[in-house]
C-alpha cells in the first residue's frame, strides 16, 4: 500500500518536471480556453459564442410594453445569428415543443408582467400587483444553448428591474427607447416611487425569474463554463495516455524491470502506476479550475460538486489510459493512440462544438467518452446545480472506469507485461 | 566459508533458443565471482533468472537458502542488482533516485536518509546530488545505477558489465569501489567480456559461451588448463591476410594454437623463444610485415582461446 503510494507519488512528480507534459496538461487547455474564450467574446461582453441560431418560443399572454420589448430583443439584429425565436399561442403547447427537442427552451411571458412593473393609472389609484414571474421552460439535453436563452432573459429583466428601483432614469431610458410613452412616464415614476415606498423590504421587489429545465435545475450561463470544462477534459485524455506511456516506458527504459526484482510485487507496482496517472490527472484538473477561476473569475459552482465530480471524471478517463495501454505494445503506440482518443473524444464529448448541434446519433455515440458525461456535470454546476444534480454523470463515469479498469487488467495479465 | 549461492542445471529457452543450456555453480559468502563470457553468451540471461526476473525454463538456484522459483520475495531481499543497462528515473536527482529506490527496498525515515548519504559518499556524488540525472555524463549515471544496487546492503550483490561503455577514468573507480565493497563484507556476482577485469577482481572465475559454462576455477586454475604456456602476439599491417599465414604457424613445431583477432596474429607456445625465429621466418616467407611483437604469460583471454578457438573480445 505505502509502495503503491509512493510510486504514484514519483509519477506525479516526474510528469510535472516534464516541460513536454506541462505544455499539454496545462499550457495548451488554459490558451485554448483563453483563445475561444476571445473568439466567442467572453472577455468583452459580447454575448455571442460558438453556439448559433438556438430555437426558442416565445409565449407572450400579457399585451404590455415590457413584454413586447422582450420579444423584441429576441427578433433584434444583435441576436440575429445566436437565436432562431419563434412565436407560440398556448404555453402547453411550447412546453410540449421542448419535451420534444424542437426547442432549447419555451419563454413563457404571463399576463399582467408589464402591468406588474409598471402599473397602469388610468383609473386614478395604483394597483399594487406583485411581480409576475416569466417562465422559462428549458430542454435539459441542451443546458448550455437553455442557459444562453435564460441570460438573455435574465440581462433584460436586470435592465428593467434597475429601472423599476432606480426612479426617473430608468422611465427615462424606456422612454427614449418608445417603451412608454410621454404621457404615462409621470404617472408611471409615481407607481414605481409608491411601490418602493410600500414595499416592505427590496426583496419583494425583484422581478423573479421563474427558470426551470424539466428536471427543476436552476440555469445561469457563461460560454467560459463550457469552454474551459471542455479544453481541460480533452487534455486529461493527453494525461491519462501520458501516464499509460509511462508504464510501457519504463520497461523500456529498465526500471520496471528494476522494480521488479526489488522486495516489490507486480500489483503494488501496477497499482502505484495507476495511482499515478489518477493524482497526476486530478492535480491537473484541479491546476486548471484554480487558473480559471482566479484569472477568468469562472464560477465552476458548487465546490464539493466540482470536486467529486472532477474525481469520478479522471477515473473515467484513467480507464480509457489502461485500456489503450493494454492493446499498445511500445510507448510510441500509446502516445499516437493516446493523442488520436484525444482529438475525436474532444470532438465527440463537446470539447469543441456543443453536442446540442450535433444529429442525435452523434449525442448517443458521446456517451462512451468520459467528456461528454464530465461535460454535461460541469454545465450542471455551474448552472447552478449541487452533487445532488450529478448522479447521472457520476454513476456513468465510475461505471465506464469500472469495466475498462477490468478489461484493462485482464488483458495486461494476458499480455504478461512483467514476467517472461 | 558457507556458499551463498548454488545454481543447479540452471537452463533458459526464449522460445526455441536455448540461450542458457543448463549451467551449475556456487558462490561462497565473501568471494567475488566472475562470468566471464563474449556478447551474447548469456551473462545477462542468468543474472535475470537469479534475481528473479525470468522464471528458468529448468533447474533451479538457491540465495541465502531461498529458492529463486519457490521463494523470490526472500531473494529479492537478500540480493542487490546492478543491470547492464541503466535503470534509473533520468528527471530525478540523484538523491531522490536513491531515496525512491530505497524506499522499495523497505528503508524510511532517518535511516533511509543515512543511508541514502551515505551510498551518495560511496560512489562519489555528494556535489552533484541535486541535479537531475540526465545531466549526468556516462560514468556519473553507472555509478549511480550501482549505488541503487547497494542501498539496502544486500549479501549478495549482482553487477551485469557496470563498466561497459565508459572513460578509463570512471572504470577505475567502479573496480575499486567493487574491491571496497568486498572487502567490506559484500559478495558479489561479476559478469564482464573483459578478461582484465575478471583477472583484476575475482577469487574465482567462470567462463561462460554460447549458454554453456565451459570453466570454472581460480584463475591459477583455469590458466593451468591451458598448460604451461606462452603467448607470441604478433601484430601485423592492416591490409595484410593473417589467415594463410595462420596455418604455416601451426605447423611449426612448439607452436599449440595460432589465431587472428583482428590484426593480431596470438601464437600459444611452451615456448616463446624457441618459435619466435621460426614463426618470424615464416611471415617473410609470405611476405607479411610484422610491426611488433609481444610475449604474453598465460591469460583468461588465452584460456578461453585454448577452450573455444576464439577470441573473447568481439
Ligand atoms: N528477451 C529475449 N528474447 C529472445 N532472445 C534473447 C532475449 N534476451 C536475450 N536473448 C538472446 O539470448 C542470448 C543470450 O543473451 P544475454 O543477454 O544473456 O547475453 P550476455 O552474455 O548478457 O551478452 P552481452 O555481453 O551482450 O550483454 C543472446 O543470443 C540473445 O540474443
Ligand atoms: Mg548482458
Amino acid at each position: 500500500m505505502l509502495k503503491t503510494f509512493l510510486i504514484g507519488i514519483k509519477d506525479v512528480k516526474l510528469a510535472f518536471r516534464d516541460r513536454a507534459a506541462i505544455i499539454f496538461m496545462l499550457l495548451a487547455p488554459f490558451l485554448l480556453t483563453l483563445g475561444m474564450g476571445l473568439v466567442t467574446g467572453r472577455f468583452s461582453g459580447n454575448s455571442s459564442s460558438g453556439i448559433s441560431d438556438i430555437p426558442v418560443v416565445i409565449v407572450n399572454l400579457d399585451d404590455g410594453e415590457l413584454a413586447e420589448a422582450l420579444v423584441d430583443v429576441f427578433y433584434s439584429e444583435d441576436l440575429a445569428d445566436l437565436v432562431e425565436p419563434s412565436l407560440g399561442t398556448s404555453p402547453d403547447a411550447a412546453r410540449q415543443m421542448v419535451e420534444e427537442d424542437k426547442v432549447a427552451a419555451a419563454i413563457i411571458i404571463p399576463g399582467g408582467f408589464t402591468a406588474s412593473i409598471i402599473p397602469p393609472s388610468e383609473m386614478g389609484m395604483i394597483v399594487y400587483v406583485g411581480p409576475r414571474a416569466i417562465e422559462i421552460y428549458a430542454n435539459p439535453t441542451r443546458p448550455t444553448s437553455a442557459g444562453i436563452i435564460k441570460s438573455i432573459v435574465d440581462e433584460y429583466l436586470s435592465y428593467v428591474e434597475e429601472g423599476t428601483v432606480s426612479g426617473q432614469t430608468s422611465i427615462f431610458q424606456l422612454m427614449s427607447s418608445g417603451r412608454i410613452s410621454p404621457q404615462n412616464a409621470e404617472a408611471a415614476g409615481q407607481a414605481m416611487a409608491e411601490r418602493l415606498q410600500n414595499a416592505p423590504n427590496n426583496e419583494q421587489l425583484a422581478i423573479t425569474l421563474n427558470s426551470s429545465t424539466a428536471d427543476g435545475e436552476e440555469i445561469e450561463f457563461d460560454v467560459l463554463a463550457y469552454l474551459a470544462p471542455g479544453m481541460a477534459l480533452m487534455f486529461l485524455m493527453y494525461t491519462v495516455s501520458y501516464g499509460g506511456r509511462s508504464i510501457l516506458a519504463e520497461k523500456a527504459q529498465g526500471t520496471l524491470p528494476r522494480l521488479l526484482v526489488s522486495p516489490t510485487n507486480s500489483t503494488q507496482i501496477l497499482g502505484g502506476k495507476v495511482f499515478g496517472i489518477y493524482l497526476t490527472g486530478v492535480a491537473q484538473m484541479l491546476i486548471l479550475i484554480g487558473a480559471t477561476s482566479l484569472l477568468f473569475q469562472l464560477k465552476w459552482g458548487d465546490p464539493l460538486g466540482v470536486v467529486l465530480l472532477v474525481f469520478a471524471a479522471v477515473f473515467g478517463a484513467t480507464g480509457w489510459g489502461m485500456i489503450i495501454t493494454a492493446l499498445a505494445r511500445t510507448p510510441a503506440q500509446v502516445g499516437s493512440v493516446g493523442s488520436a482518443t484525444m482529438l475525436i473524444f474532444g470532438i465527440l464529448g463537446g470539447s469543441f462544438i456543443s453536442l446540442d448541434q450535433m444529429p442525435t446519433y452523434i449525442q448517443t455515440i458521446s456517451r462512451i467518452t468520459p467528456n461528454s458525461w464530465a461535460l454535461d456535470g460541469f454545465t450542471t454546476l455551474a448552472l447552478g446545480g449541487t452533487l445532488s444534480n450529478l448522479s447521472a454523470p457520476i454513476t456513468a463515469l465510475l461505471t465506464m472506469g469500472g469495466v475498462l479498469f477490468l478489461a484493462s487488467i485482464l488483458l495486461f495479465g494476458k499480455k504478461n507485461l512483467v514476467q517472461k | 566459508m558457507p556458499t551463498i549461492l548454488e545454481v543447479k542445471d540452471l537452463k533458459k529457452n526464449y522460445g526455441d533458443f536455448a540461450a542458457v543450456k543448463g549451467i551449475t555453480f556456487d558462490i561462497k559468502e565473501g568471494e567475488i565471482f566472475s562470468l566471464l563470457g563474449p556478447n551474447g553468451a548469456g551473462k545477462t540471461t542468468t543474472i535475470s533468472m537469479l534475481s528473479t526476473l525470468y522464471a528458468p525454463t529448468a533447474g533451479d538456484a538457491t540465495i541465502a537458502g531461498h529458492s529463486v522459483t519457490k521463494s523470490p520475495m526472500d531473494v529479492r531481499h537478500a540480493i542487490g542488482v546492478v543491470p547492464q543497462d541503466l535503470a534509473l528515473y533520468e528527471d530525478l536527482s540523484a538523491r531522490e533516485n536513491l531515496t525512491f529506490w530505497g524506499q522499495m527496498y523497505g528503508l524510511s525515515g532517518s535511516s533511509l536518509k543515512n543511508r541514502v548519504e551515505e551510498v551518495l559518499g560511496q560512489i562519489g556524488l555528494v556535489d552533484k546530488a541535486k541535479d537531475r540525472v540526465k545531466t549526468y555524463s556516462g560514468g556519473m549515471k553507472r555509478r549511480v545505477n550501482i549505488g541503487v544496487g547497494l542501498l539496502h546492503k544486500p549479501k549478495l550483490l549482482f553487477m551485469d558489465e557496470p563498466t561497459v561503455g565508459i572513460d578509463p577514468q570512471s572504470r577505475r573507480a567502479i573496480l575499486d569501489t567493487v574491491k571496497d565493497l568486498n572487502k567490506q563484507g559484500m559478495t558479489v556476482l561479476y559478469t564482464t567480456h573483459y578478461m582484465e577485469e575478471a583477472e583484476e577482481l575475482s577469487n574465482r572465475v567462470g567462463i561462460i559461451d554460447h549458454g554453456e559454462l565451459i570453466a570454472i576455477g581460480t584463475q591459477k586454475e583455469l590458466t593451468r588448463q591451458v598448460g604451461e604456456t606462452e603467448t607470441l602476439l604478433l601484430h601485423i599491417g592492416e591490409n595484410e591476410d593473417p589467415e594463410a599465414l595462420i596455418s604455416a604457424l601451426k605447423g611449426i613445431d612448439g607452436v599449440l594454437e595460432a589465431n587472428a583477432i583482428n590484426h593480431e596474429i596470438s601464437v600459444i607456445t611452451h615456448s616463446a623463444a624457441d618459435v619466435m625465429a621460426p614463426v618470424v621466418t615464416k611471415a617473410n616467407e609470405r611476405g607479411i610485415k610484422i610491426h611488433s611483437i609481444d610475449i604474453r604469460e598465460p591469460n583468461l583471454e588465452a584460456v578461453f582461446l585454448h577452450l573455444t578457438g576464439r577470441a573473447l573480445r568481439d
